[in-house]
């Protein structure tokens, strides 16, 4: 069912891992996202791209379960999960790094890393995930005991990421993870998003960043006013003209 | 002089900490909830007679041990936990997502339904509470008479405040309780089952209300469907004192009400007890509304 002809082959299998489906989000009377529809393979980067407020984040939400579309469904490993409440989502290692550093500021930066574990298969892998996320963050691993509100902008993004990963995510749903922070930690980030991909994770990446975010992205899916407008691969609305000027702010 | 102060303020902390676990009931629920649980007065109310009807039943008025207390407490405790859990299940839960003023409307009338059922099951005549906790007589040091009723309520106090700061602080439901006040949808995406984490805190909360409600049995004997309402109201002023939210803040907003009811009474002026209460809720809401040991909210999404 490819909906756009830019859906091609990326090289990785293609296999769906997840399939939104002419999704439509309601926020009381205001209709956020319209008829939605892509889906996401196995191992591969999807980058969901778009100015403020065009519903990149209404998605991400829905496919968490923070919110029921109206219309459309959303399945996950030929499962339908649009009806499921979000802890049954996150069982389904579908975990997310919310907008806007979503952290527990009230919670230290072990507690935080706990909680995300709270779904996590298996109890007895605990150590050994928090020293892989200590190995990719070391900030976090000498700042394990502090406040999270403590953190500077850019710890407080790696802790949102790191604490994903302790939920051993399948699918892992990043919101922004370079909004606001210096271009050397933006890069940085954007290093172990690919690195955590190569070692076999699927990603959705949500970003208005467009041109690094194609840069390790497999493919996008670009959003305007809750429409979906164009997708393809990264290769092609790297070099659409068009494309660049209209949505990649060029 | 010094006799008559240690003697008030022994009482001041005696009352302080019976306000104190009911202060914990309506912090925590207001912390993951945001809601001012009206009918949370009323569920200590249910402790005392949950007590009253456990002592008569098990005949402990005539052993009159620690261990028919601590039993006593105990049964009131868990009755009330399920109380709580139902309340929340019931009344509160089905409106999760509505606006704020028919929450309030709600309980107000599930406080109204408590005391009403009170009045109906109870009688509405007071009680006498039985004496399931009978000390010998006044300890005595020199001159100074203390009534070892009120060491005993107060250490029972710390010893349930101490197990809830354990609970919160120390446990993985603490912690989700602590991320379930902090943001609901923050939350639920750690898979947190945010529903069940707000019943744990309810049940929590009435359990504590319903040792409160034995304590105060055991010191002042007499009992009535409607007498969760003014000690219900001290202990929202104490919450909101200590910055409505905070669990330690709640406690010292407790110890702080009682104590100054006390010396109030016994120096200056015996008839205001209650006008302190409200004099201090004033105060408050018009100086530091967040309460003396409160940070503002962190506004929801
Ligand atoms: N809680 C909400 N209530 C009402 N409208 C909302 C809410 N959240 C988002 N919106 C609206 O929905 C649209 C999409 O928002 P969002 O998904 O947050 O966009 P993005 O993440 O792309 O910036 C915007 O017009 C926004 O104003
Ligand atoms: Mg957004």
């Amino acid at each position: 069912m490819n909906k756009s002809s830019g859906v091609q082959s990326t090289g990785l299998t293609q296999e769906k891992l997840l399939e939104v489906e002419k999704v439509s989000v309601y926020y009381g009377a205001i209709q956020a996202i319209r008829e939605i529809s892509f889906h996401i393979a196995q191992g591969e980067i999807v980058t969901l791209l778009g100015a403020n407020g065009a519903g990149k984040t209404t998605v991400l939400r829905a496919i968490s379960g923070l919110i029921k579309p109206s219309q459309g469904k959303i399945s996950y490993r030929n499962e339908i999960i649009s009806k499921l409440s979000p802890d049954q989502i996150v069982r389904r290692r579908i975990c997310q790094a919310p907008e806007g550093r979503g952290i527990f500021l009230n919670l230290s930066v072990f507690e935080n890393l706990d909680l995300g574990a709270w779904t996590a298969p298996d109890p007895k892998t605990f150590d050994k995930d928090l020293n892989q996320v200590f190995e990719l963050f070391p900030r976090l691993g000498e700042r394990q005991n502090q406040n999270a509100g403590t953190l500077s902008g850019g710890e407080q993004q790696m802790l949102a990421i790191g604490r994903a990963l302790m939920g051993h995510p399948e699918l892992l749903l990043l919101d922004e993870p370079s909004l606001g922070l210096a271009p050397q930690i933006i890069e940085k980030i954007f290093e172990i998003i690919q690195k955590i991909n190569c070692d076999g994770m699927t990603i959705l990446l949500v970003e208005q960043n467009a041109l690094q975010a194609l840069h390790i992205a497999h493919r996008g899916v670009v959003l305007e006013a809750g429409n979906l407008v164009t997708q393809g691969t990264a290769q092609m609305l790297l070099s659409t003209d068009e494309i660049r000027k209209a949505y990649l702010g060029e | 002089m010094m006799l008559e102060f240690i003697q008030h303020l022994v009482n001041g902390l005696s009352l302080g900490s019976i306000y104190a676990l009911i202060a914990l009931g309506y912090t925590m629920v207001f912390g993951v909830l945001q809601l001012i649980n009206f009918a949370h007065g009323d569920v200590y109310m249910l402790g005392a007679y949950i007590g009253m009807y456990t002592a008569h039943f098990f005949q402990l008025g005539q052993n009159s041990s620690v261990l028919a207390l601590i039993f006593t407490i105990t049964v009131s405790m868990i009755t009330c936990a399920v109380v709580g859990f139902l309340i929340e299940k019931f009344a509160y839960r089905p409106l999760r997502k509505s606006p704020r003023i028919n929450v309030l409307i709600t309980a107000i009338g599930v406080s109204l339904f408590l005391e009403f059922s009170g009045q109906l099951l109870f009688g509405p005549d007071p009680k006498f509470f039985p004496q399931i906790f009978k000390p010998s007589g006044d300890w005595s040091i020199g001159e100074l008479k203390i009534n070892p009723l009120q060491i005993l309520v107060f250490f029972i106090s710390i010893i349930l405040m101490s197990v809830l700061q354990t609970i919160i602080f120390k446990t993985r439901l603490g912690r989700a309780m602590r991320a379930v006040s902090f943001n609901h949808d923050l939350a639920s995406l750690m898979g947190i089952p945010t529903h069940r984490i707000i019943s744990y805190t309810f049940m929590l909360g009435s359990g504590l209300a319903g040792a409160a409600g034995v304590l105060v049995g055991l010191t002042y004997p007499k009992i009535d469907p409607l007498m969760g309402t003014m000690p219900g109201l001290k202990a929202f002023v104490a919450a909101v004192l200590g910055g409505i939210g905070n669990i330690t803040g709640a406690v010292i907003g407790a110890m702080t009400l009682g104590l100054a009811e006390e010396f109030l009474v016994g120096y200056w002026a015996p008839t205001y007890r209650d006008a302190l209460a409200f004099g201090i809720l004033i105060l408050i809401l018009l100086f530091k509304p967040t309460g003396l040991f409160g940070v503002k909210q962190t506004e929801k999404v």
